[in-house]
């Protein structure tokens, strides 16, 4: 702690940080650019100059960059001397000499980081006369628009991408006033968390391309707290709407989840929503049909109707709508909708983050590591933002370093340079190359066996007490062992592992290497593939399995399947068997699939973005997430259509529903906590979903009808969809934008939170439902040895960022990301198929009848045996994971295979 | 008088081999440092010899070695970097040193590496300096073959390789952190200090920069001992110094000179004057990046203090006359256009003032100035002062600036005014 | 649909460029660390550094080209255009402009006919403006390829540049 003066008053405050900050901190404004809450500081830009005064007998002090100056007991600073708001002033003029001045058309106008600062230095007359220079834009792909006549030369971007994302080929370029911030020729950038840049930006240079395209300015957006949807981590978010479309995805702060970044599929994901796949009126037997009372009766006939009803949940829908579901067909007859492996694992992960013993950490923990072990995942794929975190966790080392040198952690630069070799230890042993290898100090490529059985062996070379495998070769046994010794040395060693190569044995092997790791502080997390996969599976219920069984035996004639496309879960023979054999079929869900396609009754169901719920993230942390505009249609909560055929009133209301599935089901309890959102935050009057700036609201619907629509009634949440209420005293975690007087543009977070990048005040979103205690025994089903079978292949799915996630699948951005259709073979292999990449290739299902022709790729770190697919692509629905093939060279007459139907 | 620094320089030859070098007493500072002294001792005799950097900060060469780690728990690896990027408009003392005397710099390198037990120097030579290559490659080469690089110096504990390497060129390269930078292979944008180079350089390691001139008065001062040194001044700075001028004075050129010589008898004695029909106007007196002075200055020393008294600096000791016939307001011109020009693009006052400054200057120039504009240049003055941006090219660019606006104020206001035809423009 | 993995343009060095960055690589402690000396090599075997060359070095650094490209613009002796065999720089600072460089630019400008950073008609000469040369005592000066040229005249050019 320090006492410091600033102003002449007296503040006590932290001493490791440095001055912008702790300003910031104290609530005072004071500008910046090229700092960064989360990249700290490299004094570039010098627009945060303060005045320091020597003693107590100093008058003119000395202006100093305040983010390049620690904080120390005693200092005496001052903001507001004339001498350093000139300052500020004049260097604001600087930057702008070039600026292009084109807010009108811009799309930061609003929100934009520069027209704050301006403003907030008092530089508001231009005396500048001289010509501007004039920049190139390129095109970089379908997320983001370059502008670079907007640019101020804070050099955030390229620290970002490339010092803190690990990316390469967005740099700058050129020199003195001529720098330049793009890539070597025009095309798609590759970094899978470009979309940061947008936010990261104080300006207008990289904007949302998929937000341009439908634009409308930051005041006129409607926004509630959203949580992703699009993988397990549970990222906070903020979408905004307008005229009933969603229009854009901004990152919504979270302390310890998502902190200031998302990753690009949870950001450009949205435009499912949108998408003309979706379904927004009930449909029977096909026959769209208008009437909500219809549908519902419908429904009510059916159930009533039925001999009995199975309800078959998922792991994307909320915990109401499935808990809705369970209370209406009964526990008894109430699915997961997992097949029979996800089942298993998830149930596994679930086992063990309850009974384990080990912490599971948030993404903010999981940056305090010092040593990472990734078994059997590609997290860049299977959990992007974890992937950012675990680059952070990696300076650790660099970190510590600098303590010994007496550098402070802040100074960016500093740090990075100093840091020659210097790295935190991380391992992964993966099925082949994973976008984190760059910065691995030993990667590892094997069948998942093999990754299990390298974990076993780690395992047993930090703890000879734990089983061995057998037959290890000498490569893998000294790898294993210097992997532990890595990990022993530690002191916050993280295991990370997942369900994303379907292998139990990793997940085994994982919990056994990090309960043998001896330190105290070691923590344990798993990727899920779902946004509600461990929620769901903390309720309970039985396997899929037995559903087809059920109605195999005839023994329950009628279904309801919630969001759930059941061809992605199981062979598409067994799903054309039960949905044919059921005699009624009900389906809820937001966009048309192959399961909704077999519904007798189809039912509209909101998404995220116009519905309320609960979701669990891998951490086991329950986040709520808010309807940001009213469903268009018929559609609606998913909870709503299965409420409004039950008995019990009560339940009409979504609180309602929270606070029974907390009372109702043991693992859920500390949910009741959230149950009464709505009455505690809002003590009598609603926060606002549209900023007080909103504009239109009186004349946005005139061409439809002249006198002003009442709202919609939002009898839900705490939230009103209209610009009437109060935020002030809404916890921030609740607030639907992020805004200051004076600060438009998101950087305003810094006004809410306890300090700069800690918890916010009130407390971060979300209860933790677990945590760890007990232990578990020692796992000992070790596998043998992968030995590829001469002639068979292994199909093998490797998720992909984009396009392995059902939702963000169907978004046009994210279909222009989505890899190549083909599947990888390792070079030895296409050797004896003689086929080389592009050729076509024909794949047969070694007991099924199921052909299909592809192109090959040839993938060098992928192991013999195994042929690579992109998780969850339509193209390869048919062809069911780990299952044996044949494959064979295909006529190569035969063009663009990738396009033909499968 | 004694000039040990130019004493191998002779017409009659194009540059000194190692034979020419070692006739006079080469080499034998580097035996007497690394046979009969300790690293902290040829430390302790550099700093007694009151030794000054000669690349324009003026800092003690013998307590900046002296800062470096050494102890058994510092780390191990640590690194010399020879600054020869010289480039500061009106400069031309290190490429004399270089082409002609290249031994000389390299013993002082040895002597200089073995201060402070670094295995590996490189020199940061300028790219154009094609010539001072050549001949520094050929006298590595002739070094090396005497057993003076290589494993055991001397058959010493001590080892020593020295590599050259050449820019590409840009003048924020000799900014010492921009240099590790571009030695790094990356772009030649200055370090934030703390961490000094001392302390985390070249690849993190401590690293030492130093001039060429500074290194080439070393292995005097091992050879003929402290006093000796000191002897050579006139003033409290010690040794000789290469002195030059340039611009319309009869003879142009470098002379080595006792340090703390005046000014007169640099522009008077050895340039001879300034060339029949052109009176002084003022001077720079150690390159492009200080502030003018006035005749009224020549009879002040060149010492760092007191020319930091008169208001400018010492610099790299190469004066550039200004006669009275160049317009203030066009040399100005010039040389913020090349500061303008070099600037990394790092720090925003650098960045985007200089060019304001040559916008205002143009304009000025073209007749298109007003008489706030130079308020504005003041303003930017301050603007770019010390401190105010990253490193300390933009303040250099800004002493030019300042003084001349100061000195010769009534140039501008008169571009401004309209009677710009009676500016004496040649 | 035709799918290509390896950028063709990668194997684009020489064996003489490859192993003059091979043996420049012995002195730094990474390989990126070469990557201005292996622009320069490159540069020397052909005259400038085309995109092509640019992204085979970068592939050679094992550096991304927009990594390379950023240290290629930032410094001043590499040219990412087509230049003359010869490179007149002549000096533009401030001692040589007060003794007469603007005229000596203006001359070898008409006499190759060309406007700098052009290449003259025959291939043979590119005109470009260098800073300070450090022969400020012989201003206004020259370097003509690696040459330096003293004390300018227009004589002195016509001279040198024979014709
Ligand atoms: C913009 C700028 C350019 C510089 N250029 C040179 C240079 O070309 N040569 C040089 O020796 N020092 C130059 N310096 C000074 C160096 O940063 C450094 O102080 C010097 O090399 C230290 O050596 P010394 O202690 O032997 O003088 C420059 C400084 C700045 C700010
Ligand atoms: S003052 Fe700033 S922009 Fe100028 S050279 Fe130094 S760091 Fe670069
Ligand atoms: S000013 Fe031209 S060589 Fe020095």
């Amino acid at each position: 702690m320090a006492r410091i003066e600033i102003d002449g008053r007296f503040y006590d405050v932290q001493d490791n940080t440095n001055v912008l900050s702790t300003c910031l901190s104290l609530g005072m404004d004071l500008p910046y650019f090229c700092w960064h809450p989360a990249m700290g500081s490299v004094g570039a830009c010098r627009q945060c100059a303060v005045i320091q005064y020597k003693d107590a007998e100093d008058t003119r002090g000395r202006l100093v960059m305040a983010c390049m100056t620690p904080v120390m007991n005693d200092m005496r600073l001052s903001i507001s001397s004339e001498q350093a708001r000139r300052f500020r002033s004049d260097n604001i003029e600087l930057l702008m000499t070039n600026h292009p001045h084109d807010c009108p058309v811009c799309e930061e106008g609003g929100e934009c980081h520069l027209q704050d600062m301006t403003v907030m230095t008092g530089h508001t007359f231009r005396r500048y006369r001289g010509s501007k220079r004039t920049h190139n834009n390129q095109n970089l792909g379908p997320f983001i628009n370059h502008e670079m006549n907007r640019c101020i030369a804070c050099y955030r971007c390229v620290r970002f991408y490339n010092d803190y994302a690990g990316g390469h080929d967005l740099q700058v370029l050129g020199v003195h006033n001529n720098v330049y911030f793009g890539r070597f020729e025009d095309g798609t950038l590759e970094n899978e968390f470009s979309g940061n840049l947008v936010e990261v930006c104080p300006t207008g240079v990289f904007t949302d391309k998929t937000f341009s395209a439908h634009y409308a300015r930051k005041w006129d957006l409607q926004t509630a707290p959203s949580i992703c949807v699009h993988c397990g981590l549970g990222c906070n978010t903020a979408p905004g709407e307008r005229y009933g479309e969603l229009r854009r995805i901004i990152n919504r702060y979270h302390g310890a989840v998502n902190g200031y970044f998302l990753c690009d599929r949870g950001r450009f994901g949205y435009g499912f929503v949108n998408s003309s796949k979706r379904i927004l009126k009930p449909r029977i037997d096909n026959q769209p049909i208008i009437a909500i009372e219809t549908a519902e009766s419908h429904f009510r006939k059916l159930l009533n109707a039925a001999k009995s009803t199975i309800g078959i949940g998922s792991p994307r829908a909320s915990l109401e709508a499935n808990f809705a579901l369970r209370e209406l067909v009964g526990e008894e007859n109430f699915f997961l909708g997992l097949n029979d492996t996800e089942h298993t694992l998830l149930n596994t992960i679930i086992d063990l983050m309850r009974h384990g013993g080990i912490h599971s950490p948030s993404l903010r923990e999981i940056e305090q590591a010092d040593a990472v072990l990734i078994l059997g995942e590609d997290v860049t794929h299977s959990a992007p933002r974890l992937a950012l975190s675990i680059r952070q966790a990696l300076r650790n080392a660099s970190f510590a370093m600098a303590q010994t040198m007496h550098i402070p952690l802040w100074q960016d630069a500093a740090i990075r340079q100093l840091r020659g070799n210097v790295q935190s230890p991380l391992f992964i042993a993966s099925i082949c190359a994973t976008r984190l290898d760059d910065v691995a100090t030993n990667t590892y490529h094997g069948s998942p066996e093999n990754v299990a059985r390298l974990g076993f062996a780690i395992a047993h070379c930090l703890d000879d007490s734990t089983p061995a495998p057998f037959a290890l070769s000498t490569s893998e046994q000294s790898l294993a062992s210097s992997i532990a010794s890595r990990l022993k040395q530690a002191k916050r060693p993280l295991v990370v592992s997942g369900t994303s190569c379907s292998c139990l044995a990793v997940i085994q092997a994982a919990y056994n290497i990090a309960k043998a790791i001896p330190s105290k502080d070691k923590q344990l997390t798993f990727t899920v593939p779902e946004c509600n996969s461990v929620g769901l599976t903390i309720m309970g219920g039985k396997r899929l399995q037995q559903a087809f069984e059920r109605i195999d035996n005839g023994l329950t004639d009628n279904v309801i399947i919630l969001e759930n496309d059941l061809y992605r879960r199981a062979s598409h023979k067994a799903v054309d068997l039960f949905l044919e054999t059921a005699a009624h079929v009900s389906v809820i869900d937001s966009l048309e699939n192959k399961t909704t396609e077999k519904a007798q009754l189809l039912l509209p169901a909101a998404t995220f973005a116009e519905s309320e719920g609960t979701l669990v993230n891998n951490e086991g942390r329950a986040q709520r997430y808010f309807p940001v505009y009213p469903a268009t249609e018929a559609a609606r909560g998913s909870w709503q259509w299965l409420t409004s055929v039950m008995e019990d009133p009560h339940w009409q209301h979504h609180d309602a529903l929270t606070s029974a599935c907390a009372t109702t089901l043991p693992g859920l309890a500390t949910l009741i906590q959230s149950a009464s959102v709505t009455e505690d935050a809002i003590a009598g009057s609603k926060i606002p979903r549209q900023p007080h700036r909103y504009s239109g609201r009186t004349a946005m619907h005139a061409n439809i009808k002249v006198s002003e629509p009442g709202p919609a009634h939002d009898l839900e949440t705490p939230f009103a969809f209209s610009m009437e209420g109060a935020t002030t005293h809404a916890p921030p975690a609740l607030l639907p934008v992020i805004w200051a007087p004076g600060w438009n543009s998101n950087q305003a977070i810094n006004k809410f939170q306890e300090e700069i990048s800690g918890h916010l005040r009130d407390g971060d979103t979300g209860i933790r439902l677990i945590e760890a205690s007990g232990e578990l025994p020692w796992f000992d089903d070790i596998p043998t040895a992968f030995e590829p079978e001469p002639g068979l292949w292994r199909i093998t799915p490797l998720p992909n960022i984009f396009g392995s996630e059902e939702l963000s699948q169907q978004s046009p951005s994210i279909r222009e990301r989505q890899p190549l259709v083909c599947i990888l073979l390792n070079p030895m292999d296409a050797e004896t198929l003689a086929v080389g990449t592009g050729d076509p290739i024909e794949i047969r299902e070694f007991a099924g009848a199921t052909t299909l022709t592809i192109h090959a790729q040839i993938e060098h770190t992928l192991p013999r045996g195994l042929v690579g697919v992109t998780t969850g692509l339509p193209e390869f629905q048919s062809l069911q994971a780990w299952t044996q093939i044949t494959l064979k060279k295909a006529n190569p007459e035969l063009q663009d295979l990738s396009e033909v139907p499968l | 008088m004694e000039k040990p620094l130019t004493k191998n320089i002779q017409p009659d030859r194009a540059f000194a081999t190692l034979a020419d070098y070692e006739s006079t007493g080469g080499y034998l500072g580097m035996r007497k440092a690394i046979t009969d002294l300790q690293p902290k001792e040829v430390q302790q005799w550099v700093k007694d010899a009151g030794l000054r950097g000669r690349g324009g900060a003026g800092f003690s060469t013998g307590l900046k070695w002296s800062l470096v780690p050494m102890d058994a728990d510092a780390p191990q690896v640590r690194y010399l970097v020879v600054n020869a990027d010289e480039m500061e408009p009106g400069t031309f003392k290190d490429r004399l040193l270089l082409e002609k005397d290249p031994h000389q710099l390299i013993e002082g390198i040895i002597i200089a590496a073995y201060a402070i037990q670094a295995t590996m120097a490189y020199i940061f030579l300028r790219g154009e300096y094609h010539l001072a290559a050549q001949r520094l490659a050929y006298a590595l080469l002739e070094a090396r073959s005497k057993g003076y690089l290589g494993k055991h110096v001397l058959d010493s504990g001590f080892s020593l390789e020295i590599v050259l390497h050449t820019s590409a060129g840009r003048y924020i390269c000799g900014e010492e952190t921009a240099l590790l930078n571009a030695l790094e292979g990356k772009r030649a944008t200055p370090r934030a200090k703390p961490p000094f180079p001392l302390i985390s350089g070249l690849w993190g390691k401590p690293t030492v920069v130093n001039n060429v001139e500074t290194l080439c008065n070393v292995p005097h001062i091992l050879q003929y001992g402290v006093e000796w040194y000191q002897g050579l001044a006139r003033c409290v700075d010690k040794g000789t110094k290469l002195f030059g001028a340039s611009g319309r004075v009869k003879y142009p050129g470098l002379w080595e000179l006792p340090m703390g010589t005046s000014i007169r008898e640099i522009i008077e004695e050895h340039a001879g004057g300034m060339r029949d029909g052109y009176k002084l106007r003022g001077f720079l007196p150690g390159g492009a990046s200080t502030d003018f002075l006035l005749p009224e200055h020549l009879d002040v020393g060149m010492e760092f203090d007191a020319i930091a008294k008169a208001g400018s600096r010492m610099g790299t000791g190469n004066i550039i006359v200004l006669d009275d016939k160049t317009c203030p307001v066009q040399m100005v011109l010039n040389l913020e256009q090349f500061f303008a020009q070099e600037s990394c693009g790092w720090c925003t006052p650098c960045r985007d003032g200089l060019p304001w400054t040559v916008t205002l200057l143009k304009d000025i120039i073209a007749g298109k100035g007003r008489l706030e504009d130079l308020d504005r240049l003041a303003g930017l003055t301050r603007m770019l002062g010390p401190g105010n941006t990253f490193c300390a090219l933009a303040p250099g660019a800004m002493e030019p600036l300042q003084s001349a606006l100061k000195y010769f104020r009534e140039d501008f206001e008169r571009y401004i005014v309209g009677h710009y035809d009676e500016v004496g423009v040649v | 649909m035709k799918m290509q993995n390896k950028n063709p343009r990668i194997e684009g060095l020489s064996p003489t460029e490859i192993q003059e960055i091979n043996a420049e690589m012995s002195h730094y402690e990474d390989k990126t660390a070469v990557s201005i000396e292996a622009l320069k090599i490159v540069q020397k075997h052909r005259g400038w550094v085309s995109d092509d060359c640019l992204v085979a070095v970068a592939g050679f650094l094992d550096m991304a080209p927009a990594q390379l490209e950023g240290i290629a613009t930032f410094y001043n002796l590499i040219y990412r255009r087509p230049v003359g065999k010869t490179v007149i720089h002549y000096c533009n600072s401030v001692t040589c402009w007060m003794m007469g460089s603007e005229q000596i630019r203006e001359h070898l400008c008409r006499r190759l006919n060309v406007a700098l950073g052009e290449m003259s008609e025959d291939g043979e000469y590119t005109i470009l403006p260098i800073v300070c040369l450090g022969a400020c005592d012989h201003a206004p000066v020259a370097m003509v390829g690696d040459e330096l040229k003293l004390d300018l005249t227009e004589n002195a050019v016509n001279e040198f540049l024979g014709r």
